[in-house]
């Protein structure tokens, strides 16, 4: 079935992904490299001098308890930030995707957050949930709750998980609706006759012939909430209380730009490269295998 | 038009400009915006115009530590600024870079300006003095914590507005009365770690770190989880328990609740008082910072917050000369003496202070002069002369992570601080490893 195009000799190929070669060279191979090699040493902030360490650097992470805390706050946030945005995308492309009248307004009024960027994103909510003079602090002091995600870890990180899934709500809704257009109408007006209700079409025909999508935004949701919320985080909490929303992204740039201390910003920045890394080969390994094309 | 001819057509206007062309243009990198941005391009203003040999262009590079930031990134491409302004936390990062800074005092030496140390107030100076007097960068912007008082939420309380707050234990007696009489927020804080254990510290005469705060060597440890600290934070812990403390944030945003009139009394920086004196609809007084009565028989100073002006290594005599002219004219009475009535900020030399007074500023706002008072009432001592830490900004979050656990009332004071202080302890030592 699979057509495929072959070249004669090699010169035309290379040449043509040669950019894209040079590309990831120059901003991937080039950086992750020097990463590497950062990793081994400690140096002084202004590079006057680089102290021989080994694995010095990857020893004095793994033993703070902070730092092996911050995998399970990863893993926490960027599960909830995937889950929330794209059940919430998927609810609403399905309903957009039933609209008749004024769908036109509807996405475009969707979409909009998208243009938001996660740090004005951030300072949106916080002053919605500012401690003392939010709006919506106010209203749940009335309703008798005491919310201070400044002390808070539990109610800091719901905070960071929600500003985070508002923006990228809009991005999913897009591909989901799309994926909902693009699956034959007739199939599910087969199915409508055979008696199957709303529920049942959805979960026999519509999400699985939806799996390439989703497969593709659960990638890049996760890609997203590990590096992108960045944000986010640094304009709601800064990653406290207590480190309870110091994703591993955040104590890279912490450590590196505000405590000057590049060696081991640079062997977490490995650990991130080996754990993005393991992440996508799982992905396409084990997931990808029930989705169908 | 090609690009030649762009080149050629632009540097046409330079060739005119001839005589202007002449003039060195001094780099100055700062981290302020708003009116103290404004307040910073009126100096600068003033001093091009003051005379013709030099031209010193200030930009704003972003907060404090993004200015930090920008200065280091900018010293290993070798594009440096003459001069870049540093928050007190980065002192012991920007000493320990004796190839990438030029001490001030030499600067002075150089270019031959008079320049007398003496004349610098010494708790103010001696921050960025090194162990044997000399002073590496110029303390430019230094506040000071005092306890700001809202009268009227006093008296509402049926509470006398001039009730003795000299003493934390008086403080107590008087938030356990606001708390009584129904107040909301009895009592709040900016910047907790600077104020409740760095000041702290050093207004009791107690150590923070050892080696004299860092100030005789990169291998120094916390010493803040001593008795009188954990004392004063377990005090805070059990405030904060009884809604007589409430934390509003690790930096100044206890202030919107004070200035609102929630909070009746608000532990924050003397240069709170700009913002302060433009929102507050209420009767507000400055009082010094209290201390406890069975810690100390009488406090000891207190120490700077704020930034000070770093000279880097790299540039020409000439362009030094400049910036030798250029911080002579900030430490001039006049400039000095502006800068602290308009900002808050503390002077940084006697005759400033003296000038101010004459002036009758202190007269026209009383309480303004609380803290300079504060800062110079007694001589400074080994543990009230500043703190010189590595990493200092990071074993800021630290400390601040571990207070917060205290007023959530997860963790003891002592544990707390015990913790605080073996996690500082880590960073500590990989500062000394990164600067062998």
């Amino acid at each position: 079935m699979e057509k495929r195009v072959t070249f004669k000799g090699i010169w035309l190929p290379l040449l043509l992904v040669l950019p894209q070669i040079a590309i990831t060279a120059v901003f991937f191979f080039y950086p992750a490299g020097q990463a590497i090699w950062q990793s081994l040493f400690i140096p002084d902030p202004f590079g006057l001098s680089m102290q021989y360490v080994g694995l010095g650097n990857f020893e004095f992470l793994f033993s703070d308890p902070f730092y092996r805390a911050s995998f399970l706050t990863t893993a926490i946030f960027s599960i909830l930030v995937t889950v929330v945005s794209m059940g919430i995308a998927l609810y609403l492309a399905v309903l957009a995707d039933r609209l008749i009248k004024g769908s036109g307004v509807y996405r475009t009024l969707l979409i909009w957050p998208y243009a938001v960027a996660p740090a004005v994103a951030g300072v949106l909510w916080l002053f919605m949930f500012n401690t003392r003079v939010g709006v919506v602090t106010w209203y749940l002091g009335l309703l008798g709750y005491d919310w201070n995600h400044v002390l808070n870890g539990e109610e800091a990180m719901g905070l960071v998980v929600v500003a985070s899934a508002w923006g990228r709500i809009s991005y999913n809704f897009l591909f989901f609706l799309a994926g909902l257009q693009a699956i034959p109408k007739s199939v599910i007006e087969a199915a409508a006759i055979d008696g199957a209700h709303f529920w049942t079409r959805f979960r026999t025909i519509v999400f699985p012939l939806l799996s390439p999508t989703t497969f593709f935004l659960l990638v890049v949701n996760i890609v997203y909430a590990f590096f992108e919320t960045f944000g986010v985080i640094h304009t709601i909490t800064s990653g406290g209380p207590q480190q309870s929303t110091t994703i591993l992204v955040y104590k890279v740039y912490s450590d590196g730009f505000v405590g000057q201390d590049l060696g081991s910003s640079a062997a977490q920045s490995v650990v991130l490269l080996v754990i993005v890394g393991l992440l996508t080969i799982v992905q396409f390994k084990f997931i990808e295998r029930r989705v169908h094309y | 038009m090609t690009y030649k001819q762009l080149m050629l057509a632009s540097a046409i206007p330079l060739t005119i400009a001839g005589p202007l062309a002449a003039q060195t243009e001094i780099e100055f990198w700062h981290a302020f915006t708003g009116r103290l941005g404004e307040l910073v391009a009126e100096q600068v203003d003033t001093f091009n115009a003051s005379q013709s040999d030099y031209t010193v262009t200030a930009t704003h590079k972003g907060n404090y530590s993004e200015t930090l930031n920008a200065g280091i990134a900018a010293f290993r491409a070798g594009e440096q600024p003459d001069i870049l302004m540093v928050f007190e936390v980065g002192t012991a990062t920007m000493m320990a870079a004796s190839g990438a800074i030029k001490p001030v005092y030499e600067v002075m030496a150089d270019s031959g300006a008079t320049f007398d140390q003496d004349a610098y107030i010494g708790s103010v100076k001696g921050y960025y003095t090194s162990s044997d007097g000399n002073m590496l960068s110029l303390p430019f912007n230094s506040s000071t914590p005092v306890l700001w008082v809202n009268r009227d939420a006093l008296s509402e309380a049926g509470i006398d507005p001039d009730v003795d707050l000299s003493t934390w234990e008086q403080v107590g007696e008087v938030l356990t009365q606001l708390k009584d009489a129904g107040s909301s927020c009895p009592m709040t804080t900016a910047w907790q770690s600077w104020i409740h254990l760095e000041n702290f510290s050093a207004y009791h005469d107690t150590p923070f770190a050892t080696q004299a705060n860092g100030f005789s060597g990169v291998d120094t440890e916390l010493a803040l989880n001593g008795p009188a600290q954990v004392a004063h934070i377990s005090a805070m812990g059990e405030w904060a328990q009884d809604g007589k403390f409430i934390y509003a944030g690790r930096r100044n945003e206890g202030g919107a609740n004070f200035r609102g009139g929630e909070c009746a009394l608000f532990t924050e920086s003397s240069a709170g008082y700009a913002g302060i004196k433009a929102e507050a609809e209420f009767d507000f007084e400055v009082r010094p910072l209290p201390y406890w009565s069975a810690v100390a028989d009488e406090p000891q100073n207190t120490i700077i917050g704020g930034a000070s002006l770093w000279v880097m290594e790299g540039q020409t005599d000439e362009e030094y000369k400049g910036v030798a002219a250029f911080l002579n004219f900030l430490s001039s009475p006049e400039i000095q003496a502006k800068w602290h009535q308009d900002t808050g900020y503390l002077p940084i030399t006697s005759a400033a202070a003296d000038l101010t007074r004459e002036q009758g500023f202190y007269d026209e706002n009383p309480g303004t002069d609380v803290a300079v008072i504060q800062m110079t009432a007694k001589a400074p001592t080994d543990n009230s002369k500043g703190l010189r830490l590595g990493s200092f900004d990071q074993i800021r979050g630290i400390i601040d992570e571990e207070l917060e656990a205290v007023w959530a009332g997860d963790k003891s004071a002592q544990e707390a601080l015990d913790s605080a202080a073996e996690r500082g302890n880590g960073l500590l030592r990989r500062f000394e490893q990164a600067n062998r």
